[in-house]
Order: C-alpha cells, then sequence, then structure tokens
C-alpha cells in the first residue's frame, strides 16, 4: 500500500516537470502582408487560429495553420487567396518545423525580453524551404511569449502572380507573428 | 533499495517518451485531429449567375455587386444587322448581401420594360470534415413585371396582371477543383396569360455546368428543360454557352444563346430561337463587386475590433 502510493506520487512530479518544458497555444496571430508600394488596395489577411509547440528545454518549435482561416478586408480576395494562389483545397495547412539556435540566451526563469534566432523549414503550397527568422521571446511570470517578422518571395513556394495583378500584389511578403504560450497540461 | 529501483524505472520512461525526436509534431498532429473543422465548398461557380440562370453562388454579406448584361441580336440576322450587333437589349441591376446567406437584388430591362426583384437564400451548404454534406441546396424567389402597354386595353387589367413570380431550388455540387454541376427544378406563375387553355404555373429544370480551363477562366454550359405539360406553343428551350473571366473584382462572362432576355420567366418560358436554325445571341455579363462593409469588423462593436 505504502510502496503504491509513493509509485504514484513519482509519477505524478516526474510528469508534471517534464510536461512543463512544453508549451502551447493555438491562438496565435499570423498576418501576411502583400500590399505592394504603391497599392492600389491592401493585401493584407490575418489569421488568429495559429497552433504552435514549444519545447522551452530542447528549443524545438512547431507551428501550424489553416490557409482558409485567413480573414482578409474583402470576401473575394479570401475566395481569390484560397482557389487561385494557395490552392487550400490541395494544400488545407502551412506549417513550421525548427529550433531556438541561441536557446542558452533566453532564461525563461526570469522575466524579460530575450532575442533569438529560430531556423526550420517552412512548408506551404505543397513546397518546403528553410527559413530563419528573429525572434523576441518575452517570458513573464513563467510564461513566454514570442513576435517575429519576416519575409518570404511568392514564387519560392511556387505561387504564382499572373500579368494583371502583377502591380496589385507584391513578390515579397511579410509575415508577422504573435503568439502567447502557456505551459501544456 | 527496492524504492530506489521503482524510483529509476519511473524516472527513465518519461525520459524515453520525452526524448522522441518528432515529439511536438506528434502532438500538433493530434492537436489538428482534436478539433475536427468543417471545411466548406468555396467557388463552386465563378459568379451568382452561370450564364442566364442563378447559380448557388451568392455575394458575401456585406457586398454590393453592379451588374450590367448584354445580349445583342441574333448572329444569322446578317451583315445588314452587322451579326446581330446592331440591336441590344440589356439588364442593368444592384444586387446585394445582407448576410453571407442571404442576398438580394433588383434590376430593369429593355426586354418589354421589366422590373424584377429577388432574393436568394443559403439552405445547406456542400461540406467536408465535421459536418459533412455532399450537395450546396439554394432557394431563389423572383417579382418580375413587365410595364409595357397591355396587349388588349378595352379588357379590365390591373396592375396586378403584369407580375411574374419564380420559385427555384437549386442544387449544386463542386465534383473537383475543374468540374461542378447544378440541377434547378423551377416554376415560374403569370398572373395573367394569353387564353383560358394557357397554364399560370410553367414548370421545367435548369441543367447547368462547368470546367475551369484555367485558374481564372471557365467554360460554363446551360440547358433549361420545359416540362412539356406546361410548354407555352411555339417556345424551344433555351441553351447557352459561356465563358467565365475573371480579374480581381470584376467577372466578365461572355455568351452564347438563343435566349434574348435575362430574367427568368422570359428566358425559360419565352425563347424562339433554335440554335440549329442558327438564332444564336451573343451577349456578355459585367459584374463588379464594392465590399461596404469589411467582413473582418461585421457583426462586432468597434471597440473589439483590433
Amino acid at each position: 500500500m505504502k510502496k503504491s502510493i509513493l509509485l504514484f506520487i513519482l509519477l505524478a512530479v516526474n510528469t508534471a516537470i517534464f510536461a512543463q518544458n512544453i508549451f502551447f497555444t493555438k491562438t496565435a496571430k499570423v498576418s501576411l502582408d502583400a500590399t505592394p508600394a504603391n497599392p492600389v488596395e491592401e493585401i493584407e489577411a490575418t489569421n488568429n487560429e495559429a497552433s504552435s509547440f514549444v519545447n522551452k528545454e530542447t528549443g524545438d518549435v512547431v507551428f501550424a495553420v489553416l490557409i482558409k482561416s485567413f480573414r482578409f478586408q474583402k470576401a473575394l480576395m479570401e475566395e481569390h487567396f484560397n482557389e487561385n494562389y494557395m490552392e487550400s483545397n490541395k494544400f488545407p495547412k502551412a506549417d513550421f518545423k525548427g529550433k531556438i539556435l541561441n536557446l542558452s540566451k533566453i532564461d525563461f526563469s526570469k522575466d524579460g525580453e530575450y532575442q533569438v534566432e529560430v531556423e526550420g523549414t517552412l512548408t506551404m503550397h505543397g513546397v518546403s524551404k528553410t527559413v530563419k527568422a528573429p525572434v523576441t521571446f518575452v517570458v513573464k511570470a513563467g510564461k513566454f511569449s514570442a513576435r517575429s517578422k519576416f519575409k518570404l518571395n511568392l514564387s519560392d513556394y511556387g505561387i504564382e502572380r499572373p500579368a494583371v495583378v502583377k502591380d496589385k500584389i507584391n513578390e515579397t511578403a511579410t509575415v508577422s507573428i504573435d503568439a502567447s504560450y502557456e505551459p501544456k497540461k | 533499495m527496492h524504492t530506489l529501483k521503482w524510483f529509476f524505472l519511473f524516472f527513465l520512461v518519461p525520459v524515453f517518451i520525452q526524448a522522441q525526436p518528432d515529439d511536438l509534431s506528434k502532438m500538433m498532429e493530434e492537436e489538428m485531429a482534436s478539433e475536427p473543422v468543417t471545411d466548406y465548398t468555396t467557388a463552386t461557380f465563378k459568379t451568382t449567375r452561370l450564364i442566364n440562370a442563378h447559380t448557388n453562388e451568392q455575394v458575401a454579406g456585406g457586398v454590393l455587386d453592379m451588374r450590367i448584361s448584354h445580349r445583342f441580336g441574333a448572329i444569322n440576322s446578317g451583315i445588314q444587322n452587322f451579326f446581330g450587333l446592331d440591336q441590344a437589349g440589356m439588364r442593368v441591376a444592384l444586387e446585394y448581401g445582407i448576410f453571407d446567406w442571404l442576398m438580394v437584388g433588383g434590376g430593369r430591362s429593355t426586354y418589354e420594360k421589366t422590373y424584377d426583384s429577388f432574393l436568394k437564400a443559403k439552405l445547406m451548404r456542400q461540406s467536408t470534415g465535421n459536418r459533412s454534406r455532399p450537395l450546396s441546396i439554394n432557394y431563389f424567389a423572383a417579382w418580375q413585371t413587365k410595364t409595357i402597354p397591355f396587349a388588349d386595353p378595352n379588357r379590365t387589367n390591373y396592375f396586378t396582371s403584369n407580375f411574374f413570380f419564380v420559385h427555384q431550388l437549386i442544387v449544386a455540387r463542386k465534383f473537383n477543383e475543374s468540374l461542378s454541376l447544378m440541377i434547378a427544378p423551377t416554376l415560374v406563375h403569370r398572373n395573367l396569360v394569353a387564353t383560358l387553355n394557357d397554364p399560370h404555373d410553367l414548370f421545367s429544370v435548369v441543367l447547368g455546368g462547368r470546367i475551369k480551363l484555367t485558374r481564372r477562366m471557365s467554360l460554363n454550359a446551360e440547358y433549361i428543360y420545359q416540362l412539356p405539360g406546361t410548354q407555352p406553343d411555339g417556345t424551344t428551350n433555351s441553351f447557352s454557352l459561356g465563358f467565365d473571366l475573371e480579374t480581381g473584382g470584376h467577372v466578365f462572362q461572355f455568351s452564347f444563346t438563343n435566349s434574348p432576355a435575362m430574367i427568368e420567366r422570359a428566358f425559360i418560358h419565352e425563347t424562339r430561337g433554335s440554335w440549329g436554325k442558327g438564332d444564336i445571341i451573343t451577349g456578355f455579363n459585367l459584374s463588379r463587386v464594392f465590399t461596404l462593409k469589411d467582413p473582418r469588423t461585421r457583426g462586432k462593436k468597434k471597440s473589439e475590433t483590433w
């Protein structure tokens, strides 16, 4: 009897310790901006339903986002984004698998802002490419959030802009990420 | 000693679990699978019309669609009439999405100086995933009235005598990225008919489909079968072929048809031309949408928007 209680406690403590290495969010905000220099209209979309996991012990980061959850200022833009550019029926999600490069820079036990870099593989529209982006981690009261901004070229991911829209959609899109993580239970 | 052994054992097990390299990816897969989403099929057709007939597409809530449609004369009217381009019938219309599921519209046609208004509502949306539905179903209802002088001014003519009513159930399915088909059983009611023997209620079935040629261009076909019992004498079934060209906020539809009108009661039951005899009319529909309400802020208080 005594032994089984001890066993139970050990198991519980143990799992708790390990589980706390993994942080999670499913309400991360991902924004895309492909507005050209002389805009006809803003080409900008936001998705507030991105999921992400971070293992703060190993520095592993994963991100996944459904293409159909991006919201534009016009319904028709959204339809064209899904139908003509991202082909979201064929490629319903974009994901990222990577690692925090200078993990030792972040002290997860001390509140503050930490600048690091994350490198990994971004897969969207059926194309995988290595990306490297600066990320700001903000640690506060045992939790943390991450912000990042990086650019990508649409043509790198096989996203074509036909001649008629070349001056309406920028070739380079800016991706902004804002994610607040909670410990994974 | 015994306890210590247990201690090590249980300490090690989670370490092994932890050490899986694709651990987070697996967690992500579980996470994405744990909340299955309903994936609604979009863009079954490029716009709200196939050629003459309505598709299951509706303008989104807060979007205004300005439509200008032309139908020229028949190609077989010869060089004297520049193959029909000398004469043109047109319809101008404003159509608006009140909600994503409900749109209304009003238009004016040169054909018998007709005013029309309609509403179209989504009853079911084709979807996969959590909530899976094989078809899209819309209900379409229209009121149309011609304003040309009555054929017999000596008879007691009521204002309502010129009214026509249309009810239609539009059933559509997007089979894949390229192919979409639709079928729409239709009832047209005429308040005034020429003789006692003419029925007030006319039945027909719209059969239509599109094949995408490129991402921004599709080939459409539409055939309207009038049920033999209620087909007015001397009329033929409407058949149309068309192309949709999409450029940003515009959709341009170019078509060949044997129907001179662009309102249901007329193109279904008052078509007299025949493709076989060369009574082919060229025409186009031009659609330009204006977003009056940002879909991201619609239905939210100003303070809630970011």
